[in-house]
Parts: structure tokens; sequence; C-alpha cells
């Protein structure tokens, strides 16, 4: 204890000056072995150490990561990191190289809740692509584990048409992930990437995950005998990546989308038809299915037991309640903020030198009126 | 029905010397009973003749129609000078049919030769046109090969052959010629791009074109959309020929059109089908349909369409049946049908998920509910979900500009 409060009355003291800083560093390499028998005290005195003073805090924090990570007790780590996220961002909007860090151990100790909380904010600041993409990633396989597969999706695809120069194993699996998650959720999936993606990533990515593309064909036949085979052949490929969860959530996301398909062309049918359109074994199976969907709310319906028929409703969804009106409000001022920030971005641009130097260059000019307020220093 | 008989007969014979061999026909005998072969064959002459019967002998069940057709095809290949034919139609006679039809060897090799002699002479005819330059006989002189070649089986140099006359048209006489020839190898070829093209080309020849080559630029026009199973447009260019040849693809005008009963007069048995479709006895018309089919089968272009284009016609019966009505019991309905209760619920399932029908199946009373989309509901959520699309894609695009953006600095950075 009396240790570490001389550790941070030394930090606090000595982070003031340039040249003391590398002093500082060597201390604390040297009290290593006090902060990793004392990690649990840290909690506490992070709180006292401002990060704006203290740039080595970020690189304390990863040690500190490693250590628990070591004791192999995560759930630990968890708060502490996330109080020292919250103390090192500028904003809410500036994705720090903590923010993957804690993302992993919340995947670790798996207590998704606390890394929601970081992943609710949007984020458009960066200071490292790595971080980036470790964070959507991280990020990607949290909202899985929460089964939000819209989200889940969207930080994938995130990922995955990120500007990069070369190919990365990080891209590699999320877009494993991507196609994993696309299927449930769209019940689809299209291998064209969309045009912003990188050349490296459009050229390169489905080299790399030739299994998935043909459990993706597979799944399009619609029949679910093959793909349980395919599946069941390619275990150990889906094993390796730590994806075999996943696929039997594919799998069964399949019965789901028969069954809704169903929706669209009956008002009633008997749970021994639907048992036989979808290839189940037999009605109970089918009642399992279709209870649990109603559940989830993926369909709505009603089931008779004395008949053994199931009776498909309208979605009740009116629109005309003060939650939808709520609802629809929120979302406007939601877009309202981000073409303001739109904007302003834009704005920033047309004022950047650099880019004002580009577009000057590339300008043609026929005849005198062409000549106009962009000042000669950026014509080339 | 008679008169009318004998006077599509004797157009039918103008068209026929008029163009050569031309696969225009008028009243094929498309009837419930079995195809008489004599009588069908008559109908038409030359090369398309023999490909029909053998058509007929290949995909004939009853071995004495096949051996009348195969008879009547050796007889009338004898007249021609084809030899490839010749051997391919021994080979299926198989001496079934006596020794008068066995292979006949003399007659194919002196067929042969003369073959060669009259191709030798065609060629240094050509040779000395070529020197002269003369544009109008080195014309002669390709179509001369194009029209020996042609009889002689070999389509692909006749159409070569035909294909170069066209440099030397000088009146648009001759290109309509040139395209006509052309077109009529591609027939027999199969190739029914070439068909479409010069039918185009034909088309569009500045002079007036008769009311017969019309027709059977139309006829051609809508043979290659067939092929092509365009089966509406194919409808429309039959439809363009005018009533005079009572051309008889009538039934896949069946599924379009409403202009058409004027050609029905020409062939009884298609427009009772047609009057029972119209109003809206399916039954009956469904029965004539299966009649006709068998027949059909064995028409050269209609074959690999026969059953998309009675599919279709079925469908189409039932979209009919439904679209009036708010409710509609299954059991009439499957009788109106002649299929059962199963059966036409599983046909409707899949007009409903092609969405061709807008309802729902109770499939508990068995009872089909017309089902109108609610247009306020599906305005929300496209609403809602656009929305929520545009907050993605721009989030994302700022994401990606300031990725961008650092990566810039960062090369910026290193190159100071």
């Amino acid at each position: 204890m009396q240790s570490i409060e001389n550790l941070v009355t030394q930090i606090q003291g000595l982070s003031s000056n340039a040249s003391d800083i590398t002093a500082l560093k060597d201390y604390l390499k040297a009290a290593e072995d006090l902060l990793r028998s004392e990690s649990t005290r840290l909690l506490s005195f992070l709180d006292q150490l401002d990060p704006s003073k203290h740039s080595l805090v970020i690189n304390v924090c990863k040690r500190y990561k490693d250590q628990v990570l070591l004791l192999e007790a995560p759930i630990r780590g968890v708060g502490p990191m996330l109080t020292a996220i919250r103390k090192i961002q500028s904003s809410t909007e500036h994705l720090t190289t903590l923010h993957p860090e804690f993302l992993q151990l919340c995947l670790l100790a798996k207590c998704y809740k606390a890394g929601l909380s970081v992943l609710e904010d949007d984020i458009y600041e960066i200071n490292l692509p790595r971080d980036f993409f470790l964070y959507c990633y991280y990020g990607g396989m949290i909202f899985i584990g929460q089964k939000r597969f819209r989200k889940a999706l969207e930080l994938l695809h995130n990922v995955v048409t990120a500007p990069m120069s070369s190919i990365n194993a990080i891209a590699v699996e999320a877009y494993k992930k991507y196609i994993l998650v696309s299927l449930i959720h769209h019940g689809q999936f299209s291998s064209t990437l969309p045009k912003y993606t990188s050349s490296a990533a459009q050229r390169n990515l489905k080299n790399f995950s030739q299994p998935y593309m043909e459990l993706v064909n597979t799944y399009n036949t619609g029949k679910i005998a093959e793909l349980e085979t395919y599946v069941q052949t390619n275990r150990e490929k889906f094993e390796s990546d730590n994806n075999l969860g996943l696929v039997k959530q594919v799998v069964s996301s399949m019965y789901k989308r028969n069954i809704q398909r169903l929706t669209q062309t009956y008002l009633t049918l008997s749970l021994q038809d639907i048992a036989n359109t979808v290839q189940l074994n037999s009605s109970k199976e089918a009642e399992m299915h279709v209870l649990q969907m109603i559940q989830d709310g993926e369909i709505f319906a009603t089931i008779n037991q004395k008949d053994g028929m199931v009776r498909f409703l309208e979605d009740p969804e009116q629109y005309k309640t003060c939650e939808m009106i709520e609802h629809i409000d929120s979302s406007i001022q939601r877009i309202m903020s981000l073409s303001k920030k739109l904007t302003a971005m834009d704005e920033l641009i047309s004022c950047d030198p650099l880019y004002l130097g580009k577009a000057g260059r590339e300008r043609q000019r026929f005849d005198f009126d062409d000549f106009d307020s962009v000042p000669q220093k950026f014509n080339i | 029905m008679e008169p009318e008989d004998e006077q599509s007969n004797s157009m039918m014979e103008e068209i026929c010397s008029n163009g050569g061999e031309e696969s225009a026909r008028t009243r094929p005998i498309i009837s419930g009973e079995q195809l008489d072969v004599e009588a069908y064959a008559s109908l038409y002459q030359g090369r398309t003749k023999i490909t029909r019967l053998m058509f007929i002998a290949d995909h004939c069940d009853i071995a004495s129609m096949q051996l009348e057709a195969l008879r009547m095809a050796y007889d009338e290949i004898k007249k021609g000078e084809n030899t490839q034919l010749f051997r391919e139609v021994v080979k299926k006679i198989d001496g079934r049919l006596g020794p008068n039809y066995a292979m006949d060897e003399a007659w194919c090799d002196s067929v042969d030769r003369r073959a060669e002699q009259r191709k030798e002479k065609l060629e240094n005819e050509l040779n000395a046109y070529r020197t002269n330059l003369i544009k109008e006989s080195i014309r002669m002189g390709y179509n001369d090969f194009g029209d020996f070649y042609y009889a002689h089986g070999a389509l692909g140099d006749a159409f070569k052959s035909y294909v170069r006359t066209r440099d030397y048209c000088t009146t648009s006489k001759h290109i309509i010629h040139m395209c006509m020839s052309a077109i009529l190898v591609s027939i027999e070829m199969g190739q029914f791009t070439h068909v479409t093209s010069y039918v185009s080309k034909a088309e569009q020849t500045p002079e007036a074109l008769e009311p017969v080559t019309i027709a059977k630029l139309r006829c051609a026009a809508g043979l290659a959309h067939l092929e092509a199973r365009k089966y509406k447009l194919a409808a429309r260019k039959f439809l363009e020929v005018g009533p005079d040849l009572g051309n008889s693809y009538n039934e896949s005008k069946v599924i379009d059109n409403v202009n058409f009963r004027n050609f029905l007069e020409l062939v009884p048995e298609v427009r009772e089908l047609i009057n029972d479709f119209y109003s809206s006895r399916y039954a009956s018309c469904l029965d004539y349909l299966g009649n006709l089919k068998a027949n059909l089968l064995l028409d050269i272009h209609l074959h690999d369409h026969v059953e998309t284009l009675y599919d279709q016609i079925r469908n189409k019966a039932l979209i009919q049946y439904t679209h009036p009505f708010v409710s509609v019991d299954l059991h009439m309905m499957a009788n109106a049908f002649k299929t059962s209760v199963a059966g036409i619920e599983k046909e409707l399932e899949a007009l409903i998920t092609d969405n061709q029908i807008q309802a729902r199946i109770d499939s508990h009373n068995k009872i089909l509910y017309a089902r109108h989309a609610d247009q306020r509901n599906a305005t929300f959520q496209r609403v809602l979900q656009t929305g929520s699309e545009f907050d993605q894609d721009v989030r994302a695009m700022l994401l990606r500009a300031n990725l961008l953006k650092h990566e810039y600095n960062v090369r910026a950075a290193r190159k100071l």
C-alpha cells in the first residue's frame, strides 16, 4: 500500500517535466513487480491519475490488462478499464487504443453488457487504423453474443469495407463472420462488396474464405438436409476458426426463414403441414419452433392446440401509438444532427490545403473566366 | 371449311414456288385424332417436309406411323440431291421396309459425282466473273453456289455464300432476296440470332415490301422469338402475319391477345379452346389442350415449348379465376380445374410465392382470401428503414473519410 502511494506521488510529480518522463519510465519498469502484486488496488489509484498529464497511463493500463489475463481473471479488469477509457477519451466520439483491449477483456470475461455501454457511442475520431479494426471486430463479436445481429453486421461491414492498402488478418476473420451473420440476419448474402471497398480487400477476401462461400451456396438451395451434411463435412474448418457456434445458428435460421415464408402464403396451417414443408421431424418440433419465434417476436401467430392449427396474424403495428411517434421523431433528430456533421466535415475538407492543391491542379482552364478564386500558389 | 381449305392451299403453293422451300404453312392438322402422316406431309414441300417427317419418326412411339414417316422421307429425299440425309434415313429405316428401301449406293455415288462436276463448273464460272468484275454476275454466281450447297445439305457453306452476295447487291430487291435466303438457311440450321438480324435488315430496306414477303419475315421473326422463349414477343409477331396465311401458333396467343379471333375460323378446335378460356370454362379448355398436346409434340418448332406454354396457360387460367373474388372456396375451384384440393393448394401456393396472386390460403377451412397490401403500414416501414439505412451509411462514410485522412496524413508525415 505504501509503495503504491509512493508510486502515485512519483508519477504525479515527475510528469510535469519532459526529461523526467524518461526517468519515470524507468521507475515504472522497476515497479512492475509491485504493480503485479498490487493489481487489485490499482482501481482506486487510477482515479487519481489524470490522463491528460500522464501519457504513460496508457502503457500502464496495457500492462495491467496483460497481468489480468495472466491471472486468468479477466473480469477483474473490466471495471478499471472502463474508467480508464472514460478518462482518456477526449470526447465520446474518440477511439482510443484502450478500446479494443477493453472489448477483448469483456469478451473473455463474457460480461457483454459492460462492452455494450462503450459500443453505444458512435465513433468518429480514430488514432490508429489497427485500433479501429480490432474495435469493430470485437464489437461485432459482442453484438453477436447479445444476438443483436443488425448492429454486428454494421460493425463487421465497417471492417470489411475500411480502406486498407493491404489485406490483413483481422479483415479476413471479420469477413468470415460477416458472411455468417448476414445469412442469419438477412437470409441471403451478396458476394459483391460495395464500390468503396479497397481493391486489396475485393481481390483477396474471397480467396481466404472459400468454405464459407460454399456454405452460402448450400444455404441458397433451401434444403436443410444438404446444409447439415455440408456443415458436418467441414466441421474442422469451422471449428478452427471458432465459428462453429455461429454456423449452427445459421442452420437454425434456415428453419426460421422457411416458416416465415409460410406466413406470406397461408392464413392458417396445420402443424403437421408446417413440419412437412419445413422438413422437420414431427409436429411437436414444429410447435416448438413456432412458439420460439412468436416469443422472439419474429412472427405473429396463435397456436390452437386443440386442432393443431396455427393462425398467422398480420403485424399488429399500426404506427399510431405515441411510442411510434416518439421513435420517428428521435430518428428525425438524429438524422438532422448527422447531416449537420456531414456539412461541417465537407466545409472542413474544402478548406484543407492539401485538397485545394489537388483540386486546383486538375482544373482545366479554357478561357480567362475560368481563373477564379483559387490562388496561384496551388496551381502547379 | 372446304373452300377455305383450297384457297389457303393454293396460296400456300404460290408461296412455296416463290421462295423455294419455305417453311410457312397454312393449316397444320392439329386435331384430337391421331396424326395422319400423309396428309400432314402433303402440306409441305422439299426440305422442311423431310425434316418434319424425320422428327415425327424420332418422336413417335407408334411403329406404324414411324415407318410411314420414314418411307415418305426416303421418297422425298430421292427426289432431291442430299446424300447425307439419305444415309441418315436409311440408317433409321434399318431394313424394316423391305429391299426397295435399302441403301442405294449407286444412286449415292452418281449424285455425288454429279455434285462434284457441278461444283467445279460453278467455281470456274465464278472465277471468270470475278476477273471480269461484273457485279451482277458475281452475285448470281454466289447465289448459284448457295443454292447448290443448300440442295446438298451443306448448310453452313450455303449460308456463307448467300452472305457473300451482300457486297454485290445493287437494288433493294437483291437485298431482300439475299436476306430471305439467309433467313431460310439459318432457320434450317437453327441459328435464330442470324434470323433476327436478317429480318431487321430486310425490314429496313427503303422499298415497300410485298405483303407476302412481310408475312414471311414476320413468321421468321416469330420463330426466332419462340426459340428464345420470349413467348409474348412471338405471339405479337405471329399475330402480325396477315389472316390469309392463318398461322397456327395460336396457343401462344392464348396467353395475351384479344384481337386474334379472326384467325380462329381457320382452326376450329383451337377456336373452341379459346372461347372456353374467355368464358371461364376452364375444365373443357384444359381438356382440349390435353388432346392437342400429343400432336403438338410432333411439331419441330413447338416441341420444346409445349410444356412451358401449357403451364403458363394453366397459371393464367388460375389467376383469372381468382381475380374477381374476395374469397374462393378451394373445393369449387378444384372441381373447376379438375384436380384435387391438395393439388390446387400446391399450385396456388406456388403462384402466391411468385407474387402473381395477392391472397392467402386458409388451410383449415380450405378457403382462399384475397389480401390487399396495407399501403400506410408499408410506407411507414419503408420510411423507418430508409432512415436507419441513411444513418448507417453516413456514419460509415464519415469513419472511412477519417481513416483515409489519417492514412494520408501518415503518408505525408513519412514523406517529410
